[in-house]
């Protein structure tokens, strides 16, 4: 019950800042169209597929890209908080300190849901047809995403408590992430080695699953697999984030 | 208010271990401000920080407010307020939002929240500028505002660390003022400082500490006293320490201190003193640029205990 108070505390004030200051919302929506825009004609032709085809191919890659990418890095509000001392300010008072976590995270997942909508309706013209329902599962395999490396981010950023090491450590990670999971074209197109090793990327499972809600196959087992993974791996990270922040934030 | 036995804390900094706190014992009595005293790196905020739940002591038991340090680190934080040195507002919010949020994450529900920052802002004339962002503040106003945030939920004890570090000296008097009310209104006030002055006039009771430990606890003026007698400061540019050694070994001369370019004699009686240490001084050559006789100082309280003056260090 506290937790849950704390938390909705937390988050509002974080939804508040966001709302405040949207630039990097609309940042944020604006990279992703321009892949929308300037490389998605290239993929119709490459794939020579017609351009519904295409972009339900392309969408939900794009989309789970913007989860990876929109909520790795904000760790990086984290180490600003706790350089200008809120964080401090926070610790000496009672409120829960998975509620810091969590409430954190929430505005990210909100935040990261509601480009994903901005992207899906913009790209309807562009004739991606999508059932209410499986967009509505795609939504929930990109929160996972969201939740899941949002609170990693703040658990290295805990750990590290600085820009010079936060960054070059996020994209060491984060690429090899975005290239191994067949967002850019899809992994059928891979070498069989690199096809295998994109296998034990989770988020290449994310992407498939995605795939095929937005080519309307809700029952494929990509689904069923992508929420899964993302379940238990959501799970395990949130637990060892939460730890790691209780721990240095005690 | 605040009973510490033997609190210790070290730090491992690259595979040396740096005892920060060796073995603090402290009593703080309800409703005064009490000064922790001492130069920069002395162990004053980490003890602080102790005390505040925001790092765990490696040994030693605390009380604070009645709640357990060790058992009770939560009951701790509901009774006491903290302000640390660095600042704690965000500078995207107002004050006020501050102060609401600030309450609210010590369960205090949002109208009643609504309501302590409206008499907060009141009683810290925080009025003029209290619905502007917080990066349009100046520092005084951030530190009123820090330590507005400090005291919303009405704690038994504040902690203020070096609270009028890097004021100008008009905000430094409207900061004292301040914390004179809080005692006023009640409040236990522990504060660090490396200001003399400030331990000095603000301060009901001092702890000077040196090195992880405490050196000297007392009033400002029982522990003036334990220096007793007269200090003369004779200015010796470039030959204090021939002038430290023909004063050394005469009678009236009860201890002596040089540095630099100054000698500096604990005697017994000034008047007395000083003909003679113009005579001796005269006799063995040695010109000197002043003289000054003063009674002793928190300064002279730390010279005696540590061998050093807190001006230098």
């Amino acid at each position: 019950m506290k937790l849950a108070r704390d938390t909705w505390l937390i988050f509002q004030r974080q939804m508040m800042l966001v709302l405040r200051n949207p630039v990097w919302v609309i940042v944020g929506i604006i990279q992703p169209l321009y892949y929308l825009f300037l490389f998605g004609p290239l993929l119709k032709g490459a794939l020579r597929l017609p351009s519904a085809q295409a972009y339900r191919i392309f969408v939900p890659g794009i989309l789970v890209q913007l989860a990876i990418f929109g909520t790795f890095f904000v760790g990086f509000a984290l180490i600003s908080e706790l350089r200008a001392g809120v964080i401090e300010r926070s610790r000496v008072t009672p409120v829960s300190r998975l509620a810091l976590l969590l409430g954190r995270s929430l505005r990210d997942v909100v935040s990261l849901l509601v480009q994903a909508a901005i992207i899906t309706v913009l790209s309807i013209p562009f004739g991606l047809a999508v059932g209410l329902g499986d967009a509505l599962l795609a939504f929930a395999v990109l929160g996972l995403i969201a939740l899941m490396l949002s609170a990693a981010s703040y658990a290295i950023a805990l750990k590290l408590r600085s820009e010079d090491a936060l960054a070059p450590l996020l994209n060491t990670v984060g690429i090899p992430i975005l290239l191994l999971s067949g967002i850019l074209l899809p992994m059928q197109y891979a070498p069989h080695w690199l096809a295998t090793v994109a296998k034990w990327n989770p988020f290449s499972w994310a992407v498939d699953g995605s795939r095929a809600l937005f080519a309307g196959h809700p029952g494929d087992a990509s689904v069923w697999k992508s929420l899964l993974i993302l379940g238990v791996l959501t799970v395990v990270t949130v637990s060892w984030a939460a730890r790691s922040f209780a721990k240095s934030v005690r | 208010m605040i009973e510490t036995i033997g609190l210790r804390k070290s730090f491992r900094v690259r595979k040396a271990t740096v005892d920060a706190v060796r073995g603090v014992d402290l009593s703080v009595r309800k409703g005064e401000i009490f000064g922790f005293l001492g130069p920069n790196g002395a162990g004053k905020t980490t003890t602080l920080r102790m005390l505040a739940t925001l790092i765990q002591p490696d040994g030693g038991e605390a009380t604070i407010a009645g709640a357990d340090l060790r058992r009770n680190p939560g009951e701790v934080r509901r009774r006491i307020g903290y302000v640390a040195q660095g600042g704690s507002t965000w500078d995207a919010v107002t004050a006020r939002e501050e102060l609401v949020l600030q309450a609210r994450m010590y369960g205090i529900a949002k109208p009643e929240a609504r309501q302590r920052a409206a008499r907060a802002i009141e009683s810290f004339e925080l009025g003029e500028f209290a619905d502007r962002k917080c990066q349009t503040y100046s520092g005084g106003q951030r530190r009123r505002v820090d330590i507005a945030l400090g005291i919303i939920h009405a704690p038994g004890v504040i902690f203020l660390d070096e609270p009028t570090t890097g004021l100008d000296p008009q905000s430094r008097a409207h900061m004292w003022d301040e914390v004179r009310r809080l005692r006023s209104e009640g409040m236990t006030v522990f504060i660090t400082t490396h200001y003399l002055d400030e331990a000095d006039a603000l301060c009901d009771r001092i702890a000077i500490m040196d090195y992880g430990e405490i050196v000297a606890e007392g009033t400002p003026d029982e522990l003036k006293r334990e220096v007793s007698g007269d200090v003369v400061t004779v200015g010796v540019p470039g030959a204090a320490e021939q002038a430290a050694k023909v004063l050394d070994g005469q009678p009236y001369v009860r201890q002596l201190e040089s540095s630099e370019d100054t000698v500096r004699l604990y005697v017994n009686a000034g008047a007395t003193a000083m003909p003679q240490i113009l005579r001796t001084l005269d006799g063995a050559g040695v010109g000197l640029d002043s003289i000054e006789l003063h009674r002793p100082s928190l300064d002279d309280v730390f010279l005696t205990k540590t061998g050093r003056s807190l001006r230098e260090s």
